[in-house]
Order: C-alpha cells, then sequence, then structure tokens
C-alpha cells in the first residue's frame, strides 16, 4: 500500500501545473494503475467458488507449476507423536483466542512439491483428487482464512491420506520445513490410510511433534482423546454411484458381507453362520471371472452369481463391516450409503467422528471373538429399532461421510467445538436426522418441578378504559390467597389511569404500566415487574371468577408449570368440506386451547412470544387485534408438545346479565376470524402443534358427596 | 518534465508490481534463494501473500481398490493370535477392556459383583464403608466369588495420601496376599484422593495390576478411556442413600441471580495447581463477578504469604459463601492441587451453572455425561476471557444449563449410593455391550440408573421419551386381572369386570392372573369378549407376581386391576385418555395420600377422603408396561419379599417407585362411584381389607420403603381430571363420558 498511498499524494499535486497532454498521459496512467489495483482486488475477495471455476477456464495452473522444494538429507526430522497430548498440554489456545463468532480459523498452507536431494518426490501420488477436494472445501468455508497470523489451525497442503505412497523420512522432513511449524503446534494432518505392511499401525507413521491427527482406523491405542480426530475412510464409491434413499422397512437379507479382503479365519466363521441360518445370509467375494480393474469394484459374486456393488447393500438389514489389516474400513461408508445398519467387528477401533456420534443409534459393535454369535445378537434387536438405525446410518453418511467436503469440515467443527466449549454443537444437533429434529420436542422447562406455593402469582390485567369493571376484577382477584401482585397494563395512550386514590384498596402491591401503542401483545410483555414465575393474564372483564377457582387454578399451574391453565377451553377441528382449520366454542368434549383471559402460564412464555414468536404472528396478531391467545396457545403446544389445562367447570366468565356464553365470542364474524387465526398459525408454524384432550382439572372431591366445608375448594363452578 | 514523466511511469509500475506482488498476484519461486540457513527455511517457498487454491484438471486417487482395500490382507497374521497378542502388550497404564477385562466371568452368570469380606482390625473410613454397602445392597451383589464379574476389595483405598491419617499402610502386601487378586483382574478400585505435597500425583502407592480406577481428580493423561471410571469428589458428609434434591425450586425469569460469577476458596501461593486460583483476583470485580480467596489454610501459611494476602483475606471474609452459591448464575470450580474439588457437586446440587477451570480433568462419568449440557468448560489459560465468555451465554442456554445440573446432581450424584451405582452401570454398560444405555438415556431424564436397557435399547419402548422421539404410545391397553378367588358364579363381579373392560374400544387383550389355590376353571367358564383373553397360572401365587413383565403383554399400557373392582367401559375410555397424555405416571381411580406424623416422627398412611392424594392404588389404573420391568428388577428383593409374604403393599410399592422415577404425583380420574371400603365388604376379598392388621401393615410398608429409598418419593397432588364436560350443565346427549357421571 505505501508506494500507492505515495503516488497518489504527489500525483494531483504535480497535475494543475502539468500541460494537457501530459494531463491526458498521466491520468491513463494513473487509472491504469487503478483498475490494476482493482483487479488484484477482486482477484483477491471475490467469493471463492467463482474464482476455482475460473481457474479451469483461464488458469492453466496444474501441480506441476508448484513449487518445487528440494530437501536435504540432514534436513530436521520432527519427533514421533506425543502419546499424552492433549489440547490443554499441545495445542496453543491463544492463537484462537476470543471470538464473538466462536469460530476458528484454518489457513492452508499453498500447495509445493518436495523432493528429496536426488530429484525424487517424496510422495508417489503428489497431490491427490481428494486432498485436493479436502482443501478446496476447506477455504471455500467460512473457517477459511488467508492470513496465517490470524489463524488457530493450519493445514499443511503435503498430502497424507495414503501412508502407502509416502516416503516417510522425507515427508517428515517437508512438514518440518513448514514454515509455522513450530513443532506441530496447532497442525492438522489428515490421513486415512495409516500403517504398512506387515504389522499395520492404526495411526500415521510420519513423525509429527505435536501435530494434530486426523486419522482413519486409529485404534484405542494410538487414538489420543480429545486431541486426534477419527475419521472415515472415504470410498470413492461416494461420489460415483448414487443410492436413492430406501424407506427403513424389512429386506431381503438379514445379514451381508461384501467385503472382498476378509481373514480365511473369519470367512470361515461366516461360512459356518450361513450353514446355520441359511438364506438369510448372503456372503459376497470378488468375482474370480471378472478382470481386475476399476469395474470389479463394483461386482460381487456369489457361487457364479454376479451382484451389483453397493447397490446390493441396500437388500439387506445388517452389513457387516470386518477389520482388514486395517481397522477403518471404506466398506463403511458404502454401508451406511446403502441405509443398511453397519456390524462393525473391529476390536478396539474407534469410529470415526465418535466424539460427537453416537453410533449406538446407527450400528453394532461387536467384538470379533463374538463373530459367531453375530445371528443371535442381531435377532435380539426390536425391528422398529434396526429401522431408526437404518434412517440413522443412512442420515450419518449424507452428513458425514458422503464427501471429502463433508468430512474435512466435521472435522473442523470437531476441534472448533472443543476450542469452545460452551458454543459446542449439541449430541441433538449432530445425533438427530432433520425427521427426528422436525417432530422432536425439547422443552425448556424439562424438569419435573412443582414449584413452592409462597411466591404465589402476578396477575396482569390488561385494560382500556372500562374502568369500572376493571376496579371489580381487581377487588375480586385481591381476595385470592396466592396473589402476590397485581399488574395493570393500561392499553390507552389518550386517557391516564385513574388517580392513586380512586384504586381499590387491596392487600398487595399493584403497578400501573401505561403502553406507548395499543397493542394486544402488551399483554405478554415480560415485564420486569413481573418477579413471580406464574403469571396470570386476566382480561379485566372476568368478574365472575371466584377466589377458589382462581386459588386452585394457581395450585394447578404449580403441578403443571410448562402449561397453560386457564378456564375457558376452545378447540380446533379439522373442516373436511373447506379443507382447513376451524374454530370451535361449542360446549365439546375435547379442548386444544385455552383462553388467555383468564389463565395461568410461566413468565418464560412472555419472553418466547415477545422475542422467539416464529414468523410475522406477533404483527398479525396486533394488527388485527385479535387472536393473541390462540397465537399463545400455540407457541406453548409448539415448543412442550403438551396440551393446556382447562381447569373447573363450564361457566360465564363476564357479566351474569349476557346471555350470550362469551358475549363477543359468538359473533359470526369473530368466529371466523379466529379460524382464519388457527389458518395463519398452522401455515407459519409448518405444522399443527396444538393437542387435542377429553379432560379437564378439578379439585379431587369435587362433586364428591362429601361435606362442603371441609373440601379445599368449595367454591367451584358456582356464579 | 522528460525527466519527471519517466520517473513516474518507472514509479508506478514499480508501484503496481508490488501491489500485484503483494496480493498474490504473481507468485515469484522465491525458493531459489534459499539456503539452509533456518531463517531463510522459513521462506521456503512461500512467501506471506501466498496461499492454498484448488488445483485443477485430473490428479491421482488417494488410493486404489487393488491396491488399498483388496490385497491389504493377506500378509497378515491370524487375527486370533492378534488378539492373544494385544492383551499381553496393552497392561498398566495402557490397559483397556480388551487386554485387561476377562469377559468370560460375565458371561457365565450375569453382571455379579463380589466384595471381600472385611478383615478384623482393618480400619475403613465411613465412606468407604457406605461404598461397600450400596454395593452390597444393590442388585448386583454376590456373596459368592464363584459367580462374580467384578471384584470389589474390602482394604479402604479411598485415600492414599500418605499424610492423612485414614491413610492404609502395606497396602501392597496386602493386596498381593488376597487369594482372588489374579493380578488385579476384574478388579476395581476406588479412590478420592492420591499423591500428596508437593507433586500430587496419581499414583496410589501400590500396584494396581489390572484393576479399573473408579477415582476422582482424574487426569486425562492417565484416565484409561473406556476402563477407568472418573467419580466425583464426595466428602464424607455425602449422604449414603436418597440424598439431599437439588436446590432449584422454580426457573426465573430472565434467569440471571444477584452474581454472574463465584468462587470462595483457598489458594496455595506456591506449588502445584496454584498458579490458577492465584490469579483469580485480576478477574474480581467484587460487583457481579466475585472471586474471593484466603491465603490462610495450614499452619505456616504466612511463610509463603504475599503481597496480596491481606487484602484477599479481608474481602474474602466479606462474604457468605452459602449465600454467594444461592444467588449466582454461575460458579467457578477452578482445580486446587488436585484437580477436581468439593465446589463442583456443590455448585451442581445449588444449580449454580459450573464452570470448569481444571484443565485435563476428565470430567466425573465423563464416558455417559455430556457435560456441555450441564457446565460450561473453560481453559485456565484463558482465565481473563471468562467473564466474557459466561456472559455471553444466552439466557435459554442458561435455563437448560440450570435444569440440566438438577438433573445431573439428583440422578447420578446426590449420594453415595448413586455415584457406586452409576460406576456400576456404565462397567455393566461396557460388558453386556449390545445391551448397553445410549447416550440419550444417560443425559435424559428420568437417567440412566431409571432407563434399563435389558428391557430394551429401544428408545421408543421407555415412557420417558415419546415426545423427544417425536412419536406416541401405542393406543391400547393390555388388561390384567389379578384374581384370587375361585370362581363359583357367573354374576362374580370379575365377570363384569372382565366383560365391561373388554368392551372398551382401547382394549387390546386381558389377561388373566390365576393366583388363586384353586385350578384354573374350564376355559368356557370366562365371558366370550371380542379381545383374547389369556390365563396365566401364577407360579408362585405371590401377589408381587401381578407386576411381571409378562411378554404377552403387547401394548405399552397396563390396566392393572383387582377381582372386585367396579368399573365401567365408559371409565375405562376415558382413563386411558387421559393417561395417553400422562404416559410416564400411573393414572387410576382410588387415590390415597401421605403424611408425616410428626408426634411419632413417621410416615402415615391414610385411606380417608382428603383434598389431595399421593398414591393410586394399582387396584384399578393405567401405567406403562415398563414399570412393570422395574418393579421386579429394579427393587430390591427384600421389598418384594416382603410384599409377598403380608400380600399388602404391592401398590404402595409400585407407586414409590414410579413417583421416584418421575418425581411427580399421579394422577387420579373421575370414578362412577367412590371406591368406598364399604363396598369391599360384599366383596369376596373382605377378608383382607377388614383385618384390622391391614392397615397398619401399610403404615409400616410406608416407612420401611422410605427408608429404602432414602427418602420420601411420593409427592401430593390437589387435582383430579374429569372428562371436559362432567356434570356441566348441559344436555347428557352432547356428553361423551356420560356413564361416568349416572349413578
Amino acid at each position: 500500500m505505501y508506494p500507492s498511498g505515495k503516488y497518489s499524494s504527489r500525483g494531483p499535486a504535480l497535475i494543475p501545473r502539468m500541460k494537457t497532454k501530459h494531463r491526458i498521459y498521466y491520468i491513463t496512467l494513473f487509472s491504469v494503475v487503478l483498475l490494476g489495483l482493482i483487479a488484484t482486488g477482486m482477484f483477491q475477495f471475490w467469493p471463492h467458488s467463482i474464482e476455482s471455476t475460473a481457474d479451469w477456464t483461464l488458469d492453466k495452473r496444474s501441480v506441476h507449476d508448484a513449487p518445487l522444494i528440494r530437501l536435504s538429507v540432514s534436513s530436521p526430522i520432527p519427533e514421533r507423536g506425543d502419546l499424552s497430548c492433549r489440547m490443554h498440554t499441545c495445542f496453543d489456545v491463544y492463537r484462537c483466542g476470543y471470538n464473538p463468532k466462536n469460530r476458528i480459523k484454518v489457513y492452508i498452507y499453498p500447495l509445493q512439491r518436495f523432493v528429496d536431494e536426488l530429484g525424487v518426490p517424496i510422495s508417489s501420488t503428489g497431490l491427490s483428487r481428494e486432498y485436493n477436494d479436502l482443501l478446496s472445501a476447506i477455504s471455500d468455508s467460512d473457517f477459511y482464512t488467508d492470513d496465517v497470523t490470524r489463524a488457530c489451525l493450519f493445514i499443511p497442503s503435503i498430502d497424507v491420506l495414503n501412508q502407502n505412497s509416502l516416503r516417510i523420512r522425507e515427508t517428515a522432513q517437508a512438514l518440518a520445513m513448514l514454515p509455522r511449524w513450530d513443532k506441530g503446534m496447532n497442525h492438522l494432518l489428515f490421513n486415512m490410510l495409516p500403517g504398512g505392511p506387515p504389522d499395520y499401525n492404526t495411526a500415521l507413521d510420519v513423525p509429527r511433534d505435536r501435530a494434530l491427527l486426523a486419522g482413519g482406523g486409529f485404534s484405542t491405542w494410538t487414538y489420543r482423546q480429545g486431541y486426534d480426530v477419527s475419521i472415515p475412510v472415504y470410498s470413492p464409491l461416494s461420489a460415483d454411484v448414487e443410492l436413492p434413499e430406501r424407506q427403513p422397512g424389512s429386506r431381503r437379507y438379514f445379514i451381508l458381507s461384501s467385503q472382498t479382503a476378509i481373514h480365511r479365519e473369519y470367512r470361515a466363521e461366516l461360512e459356518r453362520l450361513k450353514e446355520e441360518n441359511g438364506e438369510a445370509l448372503l456372503l459376497l467375494d470378488k468375482c474370480s471371472n471378472l478382470s481386475q480393474g476399476a469395474a470389479s469394484a463394483r461386482k460381487r459374486c456369489y457361487k457364479g452369481q454376479v451382484y451389483d456393488y453397493p447397490q446390493i447393500l441396500q437388500e439387506s438389514s445388517f452389513c457387516v463391516v470386518l477389520r482388514g489389516a486395517r481397522l477403518g474400513q471404506a466398506a463403511l461408508s458404502d454401508v451406511l450409503q446403502a441405509g443398511c445398519v453397519p456390524v462393525v467387528l473391529a476390536d478396539s477401533y474407534i469410529l470415526p467422528f465418535s466424539e460427537v456420534l453416537d453410533w449406538k443409534r446407527a450400528s453394532v459393535v461387536i467384538p470379533e471373538e463374538k463373530l459367531s454369535e453375530m445371528y443371535t445378537i442381531l435377532k435380539s434387536i426390536p425391528q422398529r429399532q434396526v429401522e431408526e438405525m437404518q434412517r440413522q446410518a443412512r442420515w450419518f453418511w449424507e452428513a458425514y461421510f458422503s464427501s471429502m467436503k463433508a468430512i474435512g469440515l466435521t472435522t473442523l467443527q470437531i476441534i472448533n467445538d472443543r476450542i469452545y466449549p460452551y458454543a459446542a454443537h449439541t449430541y441433538e444437533q449432530w445425533n438427530n436426522p432433520p425427521v427426528v429434529k422436525w417432530s422432536s420436542v425439547n422443552s425448556p422447562l424439562f424438569l419435573p418441578l412443582i414449584p413452592p406455593r409462597a411466591p404465589g402469582f402476578t396477575a396482569v390485567v390488561l385494560t382500556y378504559d372500562r374502568v369500572e369493571s376493571l376496579f371489580r376484577v381487581i377487588t375480586e382477584i385481591s381476595k385470592v390467597p396466592s396473589l402476590a401482585k397485581l399488574l395493570v397494563v393500561w392499553n390507552n395512550q389518550n386517557k391516564s389511569p385513574p388517580e392513586e386514590s380512586l384504586w381499590p384498596k387491596v392487600g398487595v402491591p399493584l403497578k400501573v404500566v401505561r403502553t406507548k401503542e395499543n397493542k394486544l401483545s402488551n399483554r405478554f410483555f415480560p415485564y420486569d415487574e413481573i418477579e413471580t414465575e406464574a403469571v396470570l393474564a386476566i382480561d379485566d372483564d372476568i368478574i365472575m371468577l371466584t377466589s377458589d377457582e382462581l386459588q386452585f387454578g394457581y395450585e394447578v399451574w404449580r403441578e403443571f408449570p410448562d402449561r397453560l391453565v386457564g378456564y375457558p377451553g376452545r378447540l380446533h377441528l379439522w373442516d373436511h368440506e373447506m379443507g382447513k382449520w376451524k374454530y370451535e366454542s361449542e360446549w365439546t368434549n375435547e379442548v386444544s386451547m385455552v383462553l388467555t383471559g383468564a389463565a395461568f402460564y410461566h413468565k418464560y412464555f412472555n419472553y418466547l412470544y415477545t422475542y422467539k414468536m416464529p414468523g410475522d404472528i406477533k404483527n398479525w396478531v396486533d394488527a388485527h387485534m385479535n387472536c393473541e391467545d390462540i397465537a399463545m396457545n400455540f407457541l406453548v403446544a409448539n415448543i412442550t408438545g403438551k396440551a393446556p389445562i382447562k381447569v373447573t367447570p363450564r361457566k360465564k366468565f363476564k357479566c351474569p346479565e349476557c346471555t350470550a356464553i362469551d358475549g363477543l365470542s359468538l359473533d359470526q364474524t369473530h368466529m371466523v376470524e379466529r379460524s382464519e387465526c388457527i389458518n395463519k398459525f398452522a401455515s407459519v408454524f409448518g405444522t399443527m402443534p396444538l393437542k387435542v384432550v377429553e379432560h379437564r382439572a378439578d379439585p379431587v372431591l369435587y362433586k364428591d358427596d362429601f361435606p362442603e366445608k371441609l373440601k379445599s375448594f368449595p367454591n367451584i363452578g358456582s356464579l | 518534465m522528460q525527466a519527471k514523466k519517466r520517473y513516474l511511469i518507472l514509479f508506478s509500475a514499480g508501484a503496481c508490481v508490488i501491489l500485484l506482488f503483494c496480493f498474490g498476484g504473481i507468485q515469484v519461486p522465491l525458493s531459489k534463494r534459499g539456503s539452509n540457513r533456518r531463517d531463510d527455511r522459513s521462506l521456503a517457498g512461500y512467501h506471506p501473500g501466498a496461499r492454498w487454491r484448488r488445483v485443477p484438471g485430473f490428479l491421482q486417487p488417494f488410493s486404489t481398490w487393488e491396491k488399498d482395500h483388496s490385497n491389504d490382507l493377506n500378509p497378515h497374521i491370524s487375527p486370533r493370535q492378534k488378539r492373544d497378542i494385544n492383551s499381553g502388550l496393552y497392561t498398566g497404564k495402557r490397559c483397556r477392556m480388551e487386554s485387561c477385562f476377562d469377559f468370560s466371568l460375565c458371561e457365565r452368570n450375569g453382571f455379579k459383583v463380589y466384595v471381600y469380606p472385611q478383615q478384623k482390625g482393618e480400619k475403613i473410613s465411613e465412606s468407604y464403608l457406605n461404598i461397600l454397602s450400596s454395593i452390597e445392597g444393590s442388585r448386583f451383589f454376590t456373596p459368592d466369588p464363584g459367580l462374580a464379574c467384578l471384584f470389589v476389595l474390602s482394604l479402604d483405598t479411598l485415600d492414599r495420601d500418605q499424610l492423612s491419617p485414614q491413610y492404609v499402610h502395606n497396602l501392597k502386601a496386602k493386596i498381593q496376599n488376597l487369594p482372588l487378586w489374579n493380578e488385579g483382574k476384574n478388579h476395581i478400585i476406588f479412590n478420592l484422593y492420591s499423591g500428596t505435597w508437593p507433586d500430587y500425583t496419581e499414583d496410589l502407592g501400590f500396584d494396581i495390576g489390572l484393576a479399573m480406577l473408579a477415582k476422582a481428580s482424574i487426569s486425562t493423561e492417565n484416565f484409561r478411556p473406556n476402563f477407568d471410571v472418573s467419580i466425583p469428589l464426595f466428602s464424607k458428609d455425602h449422604h449414603r442413600i436418597g440424598g439431599e434434591r437439588g436446590y432449584l425450586k422454580h426457573n426465573t425469569i430472565p434467569p440471571f441471580r444477584k452474581y454472574m460469577l463465584v468462587f470462595k476458596g483457598k489458594r496455595y501461593l506456591t506449588g502445584i495447581g496454584s498458579d490458577t486460583r492465584n490469579a483469580l483476583y485480576h478477574v474480581h470485580n467484587s460487583e457481579d463477578v466475585v472471586l474471593l480467596t484466603t491465603c490462610k489454610h495450614g499452619k505456616d501459611w504466612q511463610k509463603h504469604k504475599d503481597a496480596r494476602c491481606d487484602k484477599d483475606n479481608a474481602e474474602y471474609d466479606k462474604y457468605d459463601y452459602r449465600e454467594m452459591l444461592y444467588n449466582s448464575t454461575f460458579c467457578l470450580v477452578p482445580r486446587g492441587r488436585r484437580l477436581g474439588s468439593f465446589r463442583f457437586l456443590e455448585a451442581l446440587q445449588a444449580a449454580c451453572v459450573p464452570v470448569m477451570l481444571s484443565n485435563g480433568w476428565e470430567l466425573p462419568f465423563s464416558e455417559i455425561i455430556d457435560w456441555n449440557t450441564a457446565a460450561v468448560i473453560g481453559d485456565e489459560r484463558l482465565l481473563l476471557q471468562i467473564p466474557s465468555t459466561v456472559r455471553s451465554i444466552h439466557q435459554d442456554k442458561i435455563l437448560s444449563l440450570r435444569q440440566q445440573t438438577q438433573f445431573l446432581w439428583e440422578a447420578y450424584f446426590s449420594s453415595v449410593e448413586k455415584i457406586v451405582l452409576t460406576t456400576l452401570e456404565i462397567i455393566q454398560d461396557r460388558v453386556l455391550l449390545h445391551t448397553s444405555r445410549s447416550n440419550q438415556m444417560w443425559n435424559n431424564l428420568p437417567g440412566g440408573l431409571f432407563s434399563l436397557p435389558q428391557y430394551s435399547t429401544h428408545l421408543g419402548d421407555f415412557p420417558f421419551f415419546y415426545a423427544k422421539l417425536g412419536i406416541k404410545p401405542y393406543p391400547k391397553f393390555t388388561a390384567i386381572i389379578h384374581v384370587v378367588t375361585p370362581l363359583v358364579s357367573q354374576s362374580q363381579p370379575v365377570m363384569k369386570l372382565l366383560v365391561a373392560v373388554a368392551k372398551s374400544q382401547y382394549c387390546a387383550q386381558v389377561i388373566v392372573l390365576w393366583n388363586c389355590d384353586k385350578p384354573l376353571p374350564a376355559k368356557h367358564r370366562w365371558p366370550s369378549t371380542s379381545v383374547p383373553v389369556i390365563v396365566i397360572e401364577g407360579e408362585s401365587k405371590m401377589i408381587s407376581s401381578r407386576f411381571l413383565p409378562y411378554d404377552t403383554i403387547p401394548t405399552d399400557a397396563v390396566l392393572s386391576l383387582d377381582e372386585d373392582t367396579v368399573l365401567s367401559t365408559t371409565e375405562v375410555d376415558f382413563a386411558f385418555t387421559v393417561w395417553q397424555s400422562f404416559p410416564d405416571r400411573i393414572v387410576g381411580y382410588p387415590a390415597r395420600s401421605h403424611f408425616w406424623d410428626s408426634s411419632k416422627e413417621r410416615w402415615g398412611y391414610t385411606s380417608k377422603w382428603t383434598n389431595d392424594y399421593s398414591m393410586v392404588l394399582t387396584g384399578a389404573a393405567i401405567y406403562h408396561k415398563y414399570y412393570h420391568y422395574l418393579y421386579t428388577t429394579y427393587l430390591p428383593a427384600s421389598l418384594r419379599t416382603m410384599v409377598d409374604q403380608m400380600s399388602n403393599c404391592e401398590d404402595i410399592l409400585m407407586n414409590f417407585l414410579v413417583s421416584s422415577v418421575t418425581k411427580l404425583p399421579p394422577i387420579k380420574v373421575t370414578q362412577k362411584k367412590q371406591y368406598k371400603e364399604t363396598m369391599m365388604g360384599q366383596s369376596s376379598r373382605a377378608s383382607r381389607w377388614a383385618d384390622p392388621d391391614h392397615f397398619a401393615q401399610r403404615q409400616t410398608c410406608m416407612n420401611k420403603f422410605a427408608s429404602w429409598f432414602g427418602t420420601m418419593p411420593l409427592v401430593h397432588s390437589q387435582m383430579r381430571l374429569d372428562p371436559v364436560l362432567f356434570k356441566d350443565q348441559v344436555s347428557i346427549l352432547r356428553k361423551k363420558y356420560r356413564d361416568i357421571e349416572r349413578l
């Protein structure tokens, strides 16, 4: 930036003194420089996806253009990995720092070609297709930074996915050459095929100091729990073959073995199982009559019969994934892709991403020794569970196995979760497939608590200008023993509330809140004045509730603090003729909503209503001046999965003089509007969360043949 | 002018080149300058602007099928041999279940635990006695070492701090002399303290051989995953059974408390583990972040006293620890000399979300508990960031963290028994690999100790997870009628009951449990019904057999009935619809209550009409089939035998069990006729209810049960559930459950 700054500060000063010809000349020059700047800038900040397509068309770079580095024999070699390494000992968190997004920054070294002094490359394949994909995916993700000074994690572009193609010593030297290597601190290596003949180590043999290893095929003895990441062995079939998702259910075969490299001891045992259980098992092997090559990878045979692989995997409930020389098998990926439940027989194997994935939900792990009991073990699993495992298996593949991108980003997310544990993905986020995420309920008030009676409840009365009625309501409510505070929400901006001296004298604190706008949602605002958990929302015209009824309602709420507990109940119905939802206020045997004209609920729901109401429901309610209660019922039912509780018998809640059941509610247009609300809300929620029940709560001795004066709540249902 | 022009051209061209270069537009192979000098190496092939970019064109795949997947097998040795080699190789610090545990011992007789007999003259601390008696009282205990799968020493290994008075000397020799020691194979050693000043190593001072460790304050370096168990540090006053409940009584909104983050404790000034606590004052703001330390401990603290000590000590004395604990959103749990501290359990119980500052501590029961849902795992190195970290946690998260602390406390930590049972269950899960709990069973209510995988490994088979899975219980029930009197007439109440129940639209099957001494009546004597009726002859004729988890129950719901219960089809229908909303509770008709009789200092039982109830009798109740399994396997034989011998109290015991699982009361629904004891006069079971001992027995049962549970699990309810239009002033024709109102 320095030179251009200098230029621009001097340029304008010169221009006026120059001839026109020169001036044009300089301006052109200036524009050229400017254009150059813009071009480089664009090049720099252009979205990477576009850049990479540009690479394909314009830039004819290839691996051979990468700078060549010659390693000297004496070049330093890192130490072997330290087995005691953990995040708090071998990882420098200061590089990650505090960051409001809780996201680590990952730097990828530019590509280089390493050769030894004789010019022989350190790896026989060089950069592999998969590693190229992996690094590209990371560089396109929001983990990526190209500012090496801001990076928390460093990924070498030296491809160590397959140890077989590496020259171990030279690779190690190359790693140590990396400018930020610093004993491997905060460096991440990806390796899928560790070890080599004859004894096949379960972790990469390349000395790597303190670098983290994302390895496929770790055993419990080489895996540094909480430091390394166990990753799958990528199967090229993931990209080559498209297997449609099959509905979970029973399959033609019960157990299928499709691996070709099975130790003869194990194959003998599988044969024995096959003899015992016949058709339920299918044992496939290589096709001897087919020529070697890519095609043979896609065929399997049994007694001369040829099957397509991996398609055949979809025909079995369980698929055997036996260890080979290595613990990690690419077959695991194929099996998951087919939605077949893997039966993993690989003692001490650390399953891929086991730090976050719950493999019990997607696989069966059987000790190798128990191979002969496999059939009995699998038969003992309930069918419904098998079906869930099939779905889960497929989902694990889609989310975490299906591409190098999925594998790479999952690895980074796991490391990210360790560095910012308080912002880590939850078990549910990692493990619940979308269909479960959608249908399951995680109530925010999940602890079974029956709160003590003592704190009482806060009555929130929404009022506009019916002062006389309001005062009657206040007087009535103030008789309820557990009332802790009265909060009047004064929704009239044009008129002030009556003077303090005019209000009825009550034994509890009475607060008046004046609102800025006449909105229905004001009644559900989580006012600081509400200090109790329990809120009684009540209209200023509900004068017919007795003190016993209210106190009983509070007692019921204490038993169900996560529900709406209210008096008038309502129902939603599916109107088959119209093909939509209908609101019902008749005398029905069922209830799915309680009106919030008189209802107890947890203050948490005020907070939810105000800040977490989905879509535009809140505005819609305020604009229509209706249905705030229906919205509240939707909200609570949706988040808790539970029905409201209607308490006490049906009665008139407003004035005894009114003939209609609930005055306004019977009005035809009103009913139409309420039905509309239900349809509107159901579409916003994307589902109908309301739950229908056929019960209501009464005091234990209600209407029982028992002396009234001995009942706790004698005055229930009376007018 | 020309010179100036030339100068400018040059200058701007230079600028362009440098700019392009800076942004990585041009790749200059600087490596050519490279030499062996270390400083230059850092520039080898690399310059600040260089970045990784996707390589276009064809590349080799990382592996080829033939080479890596097909033929890598033939040379490798027999897998069986390899397994044997492993078990010899991976011992000591590298022990795993595969290499150091003999599974065959467990296969023969199931997961049984043997406790060595206590030897005379061996002093055993109270805590260790509590551990031993918890094991001996558990269903895993066996007195026969030949049946055992796991062995527990009767030598106190809890305190291995040589300076401690509890330290047991010569442990090494004592253990080696044990005839069953077998190098420690299949043994578990409990330990709370190890090592001593100044280095506090995690060595126990004797060779544990192949034994597993259940140890407090264990570090990740020494922790052998899936072999050791990390247990919490608990004090000698920790309750043996039952335990105190969590302190959270309600969920206040907003969830913030008076303080954001608190800590009060000693600091050690020097030596191991002192750094973190010594640095706490940096974060202390004496407003909402109150971190207090005192230098006073031991005799010679003044020798090491630093400049801050006096000031810190003064501030320390100003605050009350309990007050801070109850009024803080987060509680700091920094390491002490050892990694774990008492603060951890204290904070957990107080619903003060623990903020861990103990690098490398393998958190208690980390194998099964997802601590991110109940605690904030901090990093000692980032102490200064802790306040901003906890402040950034959203209030919804705080609400859920806080509730989870309470769940975990009550499920796994509140008593020594729970800690021990959790340890054993973890090991059992490893041993019985295919019938083990899933992560969800451990981390959701009611917790792993109440979710037994031997019943099913499928979450949907339990009454607790329907909402979590987004599914509903099976919409039918199985009625089980418990018959103890012979069949003499077709008008007997049991016949009417059978017909009424079978008529319910939700009834899938009726099981008649024939616990009568007389032989089974002929098949044709049972009324014909549209649903299958299965008659099971009780083998033992014991009353507990009504709660056996019969395989012939095809539904989730069970309607348990006494033979003399009077119920109409409508009542059954209604009760079942209610149960579908509360599948984890007992839903039924006759209710009873308990109370604390302060004059006699014991629990009382009442069958009087009261305004509340805490039990619903299982003579007419619907509940989940799983409770049959729990009743039969979870409860100790002693309680079941007691019930069988008296032929009484089985219903009370079931209510105790279900309420201890749910922490909630049962649900009473309306009944047409009151379930009066007077009615029993006419019925066949008059003898049982008229017996004056009967009531006294039930009183005794209450107290026996409460003492086994270590607490009173029953909870009162004041409400009853009626049909929506029950006794409402509306035409009876509108009502769905009209029979309930008719007398």
